[in-house]
């Protein structure tokens, strides 16, 4: 059995700094991790929108977002919640301990055909770590981009993640708009749901292209609203997921339809994800 | 390639000369037929399918990807395989394989199954008698197909006929010398007849024209309630379907020694896609089979241009509450 190849077979990082993005019973953490081996550091080079099955020998693998841009520089941020065997044995990991990880799986967001278009990214919970590379990137390469907006929101200001960033991106001249569901002393913001937030911000749809994921509910109202904005299904994007075991497109359980999501996916547009009557389960 | 003859008494012969191989062959081990090891002094085979298809020779039902000591980074991978040859293999199970084939090669190389076909050769025999729930004939196969064998055995009554279908396949034969005699021209003219008259006996059919690209507009349609209904979701129809290759992959750690490995699953269980959150995209029987009968006739005609089902009939003969695959078709073409 060769080594080489091998798809299965994991490569060693160290994670170098981790901290919590919210807290309770489903906190998110995120980790920041280098790759051991120099050549795989250099040579990794992952897209927006991809995924990586990260581990522990011993506990397993779960499938995860990449929750950042190859332009911020040679590591790997992933954004986990706690929830399952795997990820709370994830959780337990502190900088200088070992962590698996193997991919890129996965399409990614055409970035390159988005050149010149107006970028509209509309996130809910830990559903904007999926989206954090494509703001990442598109913030990195702003001049090939005519606009960059965010919209994301969660229940309360605690459930929000990367919230220190979005400072600094609205100083750059990323128009972010935040909201949560309920109303909160001292908050700045919207208060109310991301769907009506979005409504709001009305949006011209003209050379525009939304992106959108969180939690299957909020999705479901962002594209009816989406199509009242009149954005035609190949202007709207989302990333799916499911539970994963190979990611490779050969262990069989990801698949809406004849799609696998690590495959072929995760990144869908609406005109693509109308067709697979899975697609929303 | 070209054609020899094997006497059913040098079996014996057969089987020492091939000793080295890792010789399978079907076996009854207590109720239940399957392709196990053959030792010296054991009969010929006279069996149609076994219980448990040959899949798990070159794709064991658990196998190591690789081993690891708790706490440890270091990963080794499990010995290399050994070269093996399967004896009496069903035309509908090494067309299985050549299915299972495409998947396995597609984009990223499975290297645990590559390399254990590869070292695998099939040395297949046809069926003269094919069994009653038997429709290979319906999904592009038949009781004498070659496609996945490297030799086909058709049985003659006191002698095997074979066929070499494949370099590895001469290779083998070559390697069995003086064992094989020459065809005669009249042999092979009772073999053409014994393949067309196991045809003529296979009494289940279905007509699957339409069926791949049909199959997704019914989607909602009442008949998936009706099918699943008696399902008692035991997973018999997938573990023991040839062209089945789903699979999970879980940790082991005893002491110190850990190895993370993977073991066949089913689609018709419900961890199967359960997410963590506690979300199901496909919470009852209902959906399972929906997306078992999808995936083999629809799913992967679309990505590999075949229909991914040989024909073979164990998920019909082994459901315990008689649920019937081709009942189930017979249904999607009324609905069609």
């Amino acid at each position: 059995m060769k080594e080489n190849g091998n798809p299965y077979i994991p490569h060693i990082t160290t994670v170098e700094d981790t901290w919590y993005e919210t807290y309770g019973d489903r906190c998110i953490k995120t980790f920041k991790v280098v790759f051991d081996d120099e050549e795989v550091r250099e040579s990794w080079g992952h897209r927006p929108g991809q995924c990586a099955m990260i581990g522990r020998l011993g506990v397993g693998e779960s499938m995860i977002s990449i929750s950042c841009s190859p332009t911020e520089g040679k590591f790997l941020r992933f954004s986990v919640m706690r929830l399952g065997k795997v990820t709370r044995a994830l959780h337990e990991l502190e900088p200088g301990d070992k962590m698996t990880v193997r991919g890129p799986y996965g399409n990614s967001f055409p970035v390159d055909d988005w050149k010149g278009k107006k970028i509209l990214t509309i996130g809910g919970g830990v559903g904007q770590a999926p989206l954090r590379p494509i703001i990442e990137y598109v913030r990195a390469n702003l001049a090939d981009y005519e606009e960059l907006t965010t919209i994301y929101g969660a229940r309360t200001s605690g459930d929000l993640c990367f919230k220190s960033e979005f400072e600094a991106f609205s100083k750059e001249g990323v128009k972010c708009h935040l909201s949560i569901d309920i109303e909160e002393e001292g908050w700045p913001h919207y208060v109310g749901f991301v769907p009506s937030l979005l409504m709001d911000v009305n949006p011209n749809p003209e050379n525009t292209i939304a992106i959108t994921c969180g939690p299957p509910v909020m999705i479901n109202f962002v594209l009816q609203n989406l199509k009242k904005l009149n954005f035609s299904d190949e202007q709207i994007y989302t990333t799916l997921e499911n539970r994963m075991k190979c990611g490779i497109g050969k262990c069989g359980r990801c698949n809406v339809g004849s799609q696998y999501i690590c495959k072929d996916g995760p990144v869908f547009s609406y005109a693509t994800l109308k067709k697979i009557p899975e697609a929303f389960a | 390639m070209y054609s020899m003859k094997l006497r059913k008494e040098k079996y014996d012969d057969f089987v020492a000369a091939l000793g080295k191989q890792n010789l399978y062959a079907p076996q009854k081990k207590g109720e239940t037929l399957v392709f196990a090891p053959v030792e010296a002094g054991s009969s010929i085979p006279e069996f149609l399918n076994t219980t448990v298809p040959p899949k798990n020779i070159v794709y064991p039902q658990t196998e190591t990807l690789y081993c690891f000591q708790a706490g440890d980074t270091e990963m080794s991978l499990p010995e290399g395989d050994e070269e093996k040859v399967v004896f009496g293999i069903r035309p509908c199970d090494a067309r299985a394989m050549a299915l299972v084939d495409d998947l396995f090669s597609w984009d990223d190389d499975d290297p645990y199954y590559l390399e254990k076909r590869a070292k695998t050769t099939l040395v297949g025999l046809a069926c003269n008698a094919p069994d009653n729930n038997c429709f290979c004939t319906s999904v592009g196969g038949g009781p004498a197909s070659t496609e996945g064998l490297d030799v086909l055995l058709t049985d003659l009554g006191e002698t095997f006929f074979l066929q070499v279908l494949t370099e590895k396949g001469e290779k083998l034969c070559q390697s069995l010398g003086e064992l094989l005699e020459k065809a005669a021209e009249d042999d092979l003219k009772a073999v053409e007849k014994l393949h067309e008259e196991a045809e003529q006996k296979i009494s289940r059919k279905i007509d699957t024209e339409g069926i791949p690209d049909k199959l997704m507009g019914l989607w909602d349609s009442e008949l998936w309630a009706e099918i699943s209904e008696p399902c008692l979701g035991c997973g018999i129809c997938t573990y023991l379907c040839p062209t089945c290759y789903c699979f999970d992959i879980q940790d082991e750690v005893e002491g110190y020694d850990g190895r993370r490995c993977r073991m066949w699953d089913s689609c018709m269980f419900g961890e199967y896609t359960l997410h963590a959150s506690g979300h199901n995209p496909r919470p009852t029987n209902r959906e399972r089979t929906r997306n078992r009968v999808n995936h083999k006739y629809s799913y992967y005609v679309e990505k590999f241009g075949k229909i991914a089902c040989v024909g073979c009939g164990r998920c019909i003969n082994l459901c315990p509450v008689n649920i019937d695959i081709l009942n189930i078709l017979t249904k999607v073409k009324e609905a069609l």
